[in-house]
């Protein structure tokens, strides 16, 4: 029962909009600073660029996507009209607005910062408000999934919640959550140094902070493509859920762990002391678990595909899989990129690897291919899915769709792999320029070459998917039907409270949070003489 | 495959179904676990390891007092014959621009910023860490090769930032120790 297809439909727009552009100016910024460009006379236009690329893609494509995707499971999940439509498009605009906010003084080279902000560098402060508006549009979602959800459980006393919204209401608790260590950091200390009400700032602690969010919006990232693993694949495909419970148990530990983990990106910070460090690393090896457990339910489900299909063998079922169907190559595609990036991820977080990788081009490497590769794919997969039933229209060139996923599968490869080998070599991230003359950098340029054709080939993907929804809109009418879920081989009757609601695992999310941050943060805030002066950009 | 018959056999298959998760689950819990000690062992028995302590300084008055003043940058022997170097960050270069250090010795580095955040990555080694202004960083380092490394600034310092590369020329023992004999304080300057 999808109801609100405009406001869906708006969210994804949007949120496809804004990652043509800044897809776009990616593969430029790959192209520039590699030997097949010629030298940017400008080095501030790049991370102009790059301050650009990375809020859009890091801050709004995500957020509008797990937005849209969510009013689409509360509405088609629940069978229930959206309660509270006129608060989802305040949300919407303060999201429009907040962009527009931020991208201004981006665009004008006042807020060369970066997406992680970087203090004591300073901005303009309409950046970091429009950041600010754009979390508290998205915080109006959360607070809308939630008063769905109990609108749901008084018309339905005791059933269990669908594993589609189940999820999707965990992950918008994780996104409220994790977004406060950056709302923290912008609210108390950078923009008050961005008005001129102060001068200095701790530098160190707005580090802290932002790691408070830094990690875990990954995992929130991660939540509509979980979710569509879980939910929509096996349907697609002609499969069943192998458990349900287990399931939960995913979603849920990923809101319990996700989130006191983020120090691991300080491991080679000066103002976090070793022991915050070593439990953290632990923790992060801890997250790792939901997404075994979810590979093997995942496995387990498509072989029952397989085998309802005729199957047979040990491994003999793997050909009997759909090919041809969008869903299942979206989902092998991502399946082999989440091994690959979940593998280097391993090195990154663990105590003693990340020291030979850290802050090199292995890790822009490593979350391209885990967010652009493994989580953006199964939004491609997710928006195709969804398509015939918000528009009513039917999506007819499957082949250009596989063309589409193709593409995207072997360009995240050709400009993840050589990224992360020339991290390996010890190439440093975010330069605007490498002197590929050099002898001791000149073995990297080939690879640096290979990395920015596959920007290239990720830019025709991109295009060719903007393509295929543009032709959606205008595709002859069908009716796809309602939109439905797929069910568990056994469909759960009853499901114990703990898997049914998510007030405790909240509470241990925040529980987690406050022993494993809370310390560090009080300490860092206690110690005198931390404060340093801000160093404005581009104001003068 | 139909609903009914789904349920119909149910109980014995779904006991099989979540023995087999179980049996997973374990292996998955038990990798964890492995790597979690794996971790502790090497952290123990002093493989490379994150900076222990905090100590903090004031990046508006290092050049003027303590231990990061101009004139005790670089590279001094000490006593035990050990090298302690001291280095700091800033828009958009390091000082010194050249660290020599001798092969085969344990070396301290210690930098901090006078500005914005930088990291000192040297290429080839996993060395590697970040300068945060306010803090001191600390890092133990061994090179087991002489040579040129470069030293590149691996955070965002702002507009510059492509342009902040630094050296570490690794040299022989002995030619460190007959240059370190006056006590002075040294770099690639000068040889």
């Amino acid at each position: 029962m999808l109801v609100n297809r405009k406001l869906i439909l708006a969210h994804f727009w949007l949120a496809f909009a804004v990652f043509g552009i800044a897809l776009t100016l990616g593969a430029w910024q790959m192209f520039i600073r590699s030997p097949i460009g010629t030298w940017l006379s400008n080095p501030e236009l790049y991370y102009r660029s790059l301050t650009a690329h990375g809020t859009v893609m890091g801050y709004v494509f995500p957020t509008l996507v797990a937005m849209g995707f969510g009013y689409a499971i509360s509405e088609s999940a629940l069978e229930q009209r959206l309660v509270g439509v006129r608060w989802a498009w305040t949300g919407f605009w303060l999201i429009v607005i907040g962009s527009i906010m931020a991208v201004i003084p981006v665009a004008l080279g006042r807020a060369s910062v970066l997406y992680t902000f970087y203090p004591p560098l300073i901005g303009n402060v309409f950046y970091y408000l429009g950041v600010v508006l754009v979390v508290v549009g998205s915080w109006i979602w959360v607070a809308l999934m939630s008063v769905n959800l109990s609108v749901w459980r008084k018309a339905h006393p005791g059933a269990p919640v669908p594993l589609a919204m189940y999820a999707n209401v965990a992950g918008s608790y994780l996104w409220a959550w994790t977004a406060v260590g950056a709302a923290l950091e912008l609210l108390l200390q950078i923009i008050p140094v961005a008005a001129g009400l102060k001068a200095t700032i701790d530098a160190g602690l707005a580090r802290v902070f932002f790691s408070w969010t830094l990690h875990a919006i990954v995992y929130f990232w991660l939540m509509p493509t979980y979710i569509a693993y879980y939910t929509i694949v096996p349907r697609a495909i002609g499969g069943r859920v192998y458990s349900d419970s287990m399931a939960r148990i995913s979603f849920i530990l990923f809101l319990v762990v996700a989130m006191p983990i983020g120090m691991h990106h300080t491991f080679a910070d000066p103002m976090v002391g070793a022991g915050f460090k070593f439990i953290h690393s632990a923790f992060t090896a801890l997250v790792a678990l939901p997404t075994l457990l979810t590979v093997f339910t995942i496995c387990a489900s498509v072989e029952i595909a397989a085998r309802l299909r005729g199957g047979r063998g040990l491994f003999g079922w793997i050909r009997a899989l759909p090919w041809d169907n969008p869903m299942m190559l979206a989902l092998a595609f991502s399946f082999v990129m989440l091994g690959f990036g979940g593998a280097g991820g391993l090195i990154n977080m663990s105590y003693q690897l990340d020291a030979s990788i850290h802050n090199t081009q292995w890790i822009t490497g490593h979350f391209h291919l885990i967010f652009g590769g493994a989580i953006v794919i199964m939004y491609f997969a997710i928006a195709y899915d969804l398509w015939p039933h918000l528009t009513g229209r039917e999506l007819i060139d499957l082949r250009l769709i596989r063309t589409q996923l193709w593409l995207w599968f072997v360009g995240m490869i050709v400009t993840t792999f050589p990224w992360h080998w020339v991290g390996i070599l010890g190439m440093p991230r975010r330069m605007a320029y490498f002197d590929f003359g050099d002898p001791a950098i000149a073995p990297q340029a080939l690879s640096v070459t290979f990395s920015a054709i596959g920007g290239f080939i990720l830019l025709t993907s991109g295009i060719l998917f903007l393509v295929i929804l543009a032709r959606g809109m205008r595709a002859p009418g069908a009716d796809a039907g309602p939109y439905r879920f797929a069910l568990a081989v056994h469909q759960p009757a009853t499901v114990p409270l703990a898997l049914n609601t998510h007030a405790l695992w909240v509470a241990l999310m925040i529980a987690l949070t406050l022993t494993n941050y809370g310390y560090p943060i009080l300490t860092l805030a206690m110690t005198e003489g931390t404060s340093v002066p801000a160093v404005y950009v581009g104001a003068q | 495959m139909s609903t009914e018959e789904t349920h119909g056999n149910g109980s014995a298959s779904a006991e099989v179904a979540a023995r087999v998760e179980r049996r997973w689950a374990t292996i998955a819990v038990i990798i964890i676990v492995m790597m979690a000690l794996l971790a502790a062992f090497a952290g123990i028995h002093r493989a490379t390891m994150p900076q222990p302590r905090v100590e903090i300084t004031d990046p508006s008055r290092i050049h003027l007092s303590g231990e990061f003043v101009e004139s005790n940058l670089g590279s001094v022997l000490e006593a035990n014959g050990n090298v302690t170097v001291r280095a700091i960050g800033q828009q958009y270069s390091f000082t010194p621009a050249c660290i020599v250090v001798p092969v085969d010795t344990p070396i301290t580095l210690r930098a901090t910023s006078a500005d914005v955040v930088h990291g000192i990555l040297i290429q080839g080694t996993n060395i590697n860490t970040m300068l945060v202004p306010g803090y001191i960083s600390e890092q133990l380092m061994r090179f087991a090769r002489t040579g040129d490394y470069l030293m590149p600034c691996q955070e965002f310092c702002s507009f510059g930032h492509e342009g902040m590369w630094g050296k570490v020329k690794v040299i022989d023992k002995t030619e460190f120790a007959g240059r370190a004999k006056g006590g002075g304080r040294l770099s690639c300057v000068g040889q």
